[in-house]
């Protein structure tokens, strides 16, 4: 158990093992309050499995997942299978796990732009609804720690932008650290404070990039969009091996990667200003370099 | 009152049908019905035994719903085996395993119909007794359980997360399932069990705004269905647990008809007016 002082939740090195296969390992990742940590990767890369072992759903079968001593947990999962049979209205999905009063939920429906779907059956939503039906429920736990399955999946565009808005005035308002997985190996939200990149370990984190100044996304979503969103430019300087084991740019092979162990050369995020922010595997000096690199996705996000 | 037997059966097809439609629900939710099926085929073996050990029947018949469920729960998180495969399996084995040994004791002189379709015209006094103390202790379980036990079944690792335990409230489920099976056997039988389960909260479905109406609608319609039933077997003198399955058919049967349909809007048209006078 974590004290205070500590992250929400830290992983050391932790690893999920079935069927005598890893499906993630050697993950090391702190969530700290106030704080948007995003994870990326693609399917199959490990992201889903190490937010359930910080959720504590999973045990880790090697390392460390440890949680705050009565850490309040806020969960939005991917999708809800909801048999017809089942008559389960956004209200009364209000209070699933806790006691909510009627106007705690009345006011985070509201935050989340849906109290005119209060009554509506949860399985008649559309995606982005159901985002923010589940967002609104998370919510009104007041938790200190959201856990967000890929939020923006079944959602389009603009629709993405106006709930990454919304996560980052949730984290404005209530202060709690979030920890979001994102399919989408390019976009993420500007507001993020670490990126995390997955392929069935950690390949590396650090700030996300801003794309205010990317001609592209202004033209397509508009200045406002585009604060929002920014580019996580991740060059793969090493393959995955069938076996689980990386064979590096220089043709070495090792059972995994890791920073620092003189294999990576070419990992090159556009705008970063400060390189050494790469590969912060545990909280340190980094930190601060982190959040630093990513001041122009924040300033723009405060222009809002 | 009591030494009438349509007293006594009513009284305890009803206290059965006030329990058997919460439970059922989340039978139907879960998609849980050939699990119910399997417990209560099961139930026959758990009366065979009963009597090779002289036993107590109902005590015997939840020990075996008990341990079976138990290594269901078991085998499923376990064991990669096709779920529907292995619980029809298990089903019909402990069925047929039932009735060998029941057949075996030759000595033995009993109505092997009454525990397949059951014989509610003949239980005791101590049987309605076992009915509502037995059927009053699952609901206030279920009540205790209720919220982690339907957080768990809309998603289970959303509950973890939030920090329930929704697998001890699967167990709890589970054991009131077993009880259930043991204290309703002798009302419809072991092959009837999970239509009782089943039906009652398949026709409340319309009718319900959410889980919690839902349940009490559906042990509303169960006890309907018990009164219907025995009133017919009554009257056309049918075998009564089979006519009370008909009855709650029938039920069904009208809550998918217009009429059930005009019924509910009628119902939230008036909800709608009221909400808006308010507003």
């Amino acid at each position: 158990m974590l004290k205070p002082a500590d992250p929400l939740v830290q992983l050391t090195g932790a690893g999920v093992k079935r069927a005598g296969r890893w499906l993630v390992r050697g993950v090391d990742l702190a969530v700290r309050p106030g704080e948007i940590v995003t994870m990326i990767g693609p399917n199959g890369s490990g992201k889903s499995t190490t937010a359930k072992m910080a959720l504590g759903v999973l045990a880790a079968d090697e390392g460390r997942a440890e949680r705050r001593a009565g850490l309040r947990v806020g969960y939005v999962p991917q999708k809800l299978a909801i048999d017809w049979t089942l008559p389960l209205s956004v209200e009364r999905l209000m209070s699933l796990t806790a006691r909510v009063s009627a106007t705690e939920a009345a006011r985070a429906l509201a935050a989340t732009g849906v109290s005119h779907l209060a009554r509506a059956e949860v399985r008649t939503l559309s995606g982005g609804e159901f985002q923010r039906a589940m967002l609104a429920r998370a919510i009104a736990r007041k938790p200190e720690l959201l856990v967000l399955d890929e939020p923006v999946q079944g959602v389009d565009f603009t629709g993405e932008i106006a709930l990454y808005d919304l996560i980052k005035r949730i984290r404005d308002e209530i202060g709690c650290g979030v920890l979001l997985i994102s399919h989408d190996l390019h976009v993420v939200m500007a507001a993020t404070d670490r990126v995390i990149c997955f392929n069935g370990h950690v390949c590396c984190q650090g700030s996300p990039v801003a794309v205010t100044e990317s001609d592209e996304y202004k033209r397509l979503f508009g200045v406002r969009a585009a604060s929002s969103v920014a580019v996580y430019a991740h060059h793969h300087d090493h393959d995955h091996l069938a076996d689980g084991r990386v064979r590096h740019a220089d043709g070495t092979i090792t059972d995994h990667c890791h920073p620092g162990d003189g294999h990576h050369h070419d990992h090159h995020h556009g705008h970063d200003q400060d390189d050494q922010d790469h590969h912060v595997g545990k909280p340190g000096p980094g930190e601060g370099a982190a959040r630093q690199g990513d001041g122009l996705g924040r300033s723009g996000a405060t222009d809002a | 009152m009591l030494d009438d037997f349509f007293t006594r059966a009513l009284l305890a097809g009803l206290g059965t049908a006030a329990v058997a439609g919460p439970l059922g629900c989340f039978i139907v939710w879960r998609r849980l019905a050939y699990f119910g099926d399997t417990l209560s085929h099961a139930a026959l073996l758990g009366v065979a035994l009963a009597f090779l050990f002289e036993i107590n029947i109902t005590l015997a018949v939840f020990a075996i719903s008990a341990t079976v469920s138990v290594a269901l729960l078991m085998l499923q998180r376990h064991a990669s085996l096709s779920s529907d495969a292995l619980l029809g399996l298990l089903a019909h084995s402990s069925l047929a395993l039932g009735l060998v040994v029941l057949s075996s004791m030759t000595w033995l002189r009993i109505d092997l119909m009454g525990f397949l379709f059951g014989d509610i015209l003949a239980v005791s006094r101590l049987d309605v007794a076992v009915v509502w103390i037995g059927g009053l202790g699952v609901l206030g379980v279920l009540a205790i359980i209720w919220r982690p036990l339907f957080a768990g079944t809309v998603n289970s690792e959303l509950a973890q997360a939030e920090g329930m335990n929704p697998e001890r409230a699967n167990l709890v489920f589970m054991l009131l399932m077993a009880t259930v099976i043991a204290i309703s056997m002798k009302i419809v039988g072991v092959l009837l069990i999970t239509a009782m389960l089943i039906i009652p909260a398949a026709a409340a479905r319309r009718f319900a705004a959410g889980p919690e109406q839902m349940a009490v609608i559906a042990a509303l319609i169960g006890m309907v269905a018990v009164a219907g039933g025995l009133a017919a077997s009554l009257e056309w003198d049918t075998q009564s647990g089979p006519s009370i399955v008909v009855a709650a058919l029938a039920l069904f049967l009208i809550s998918l008809s217009p009429l059930a349909g005009w019924l509910m809007r009628a119902r939230t048209g008036a909800e709608e007016t009221e909400t808006g006078g308010r507003a």
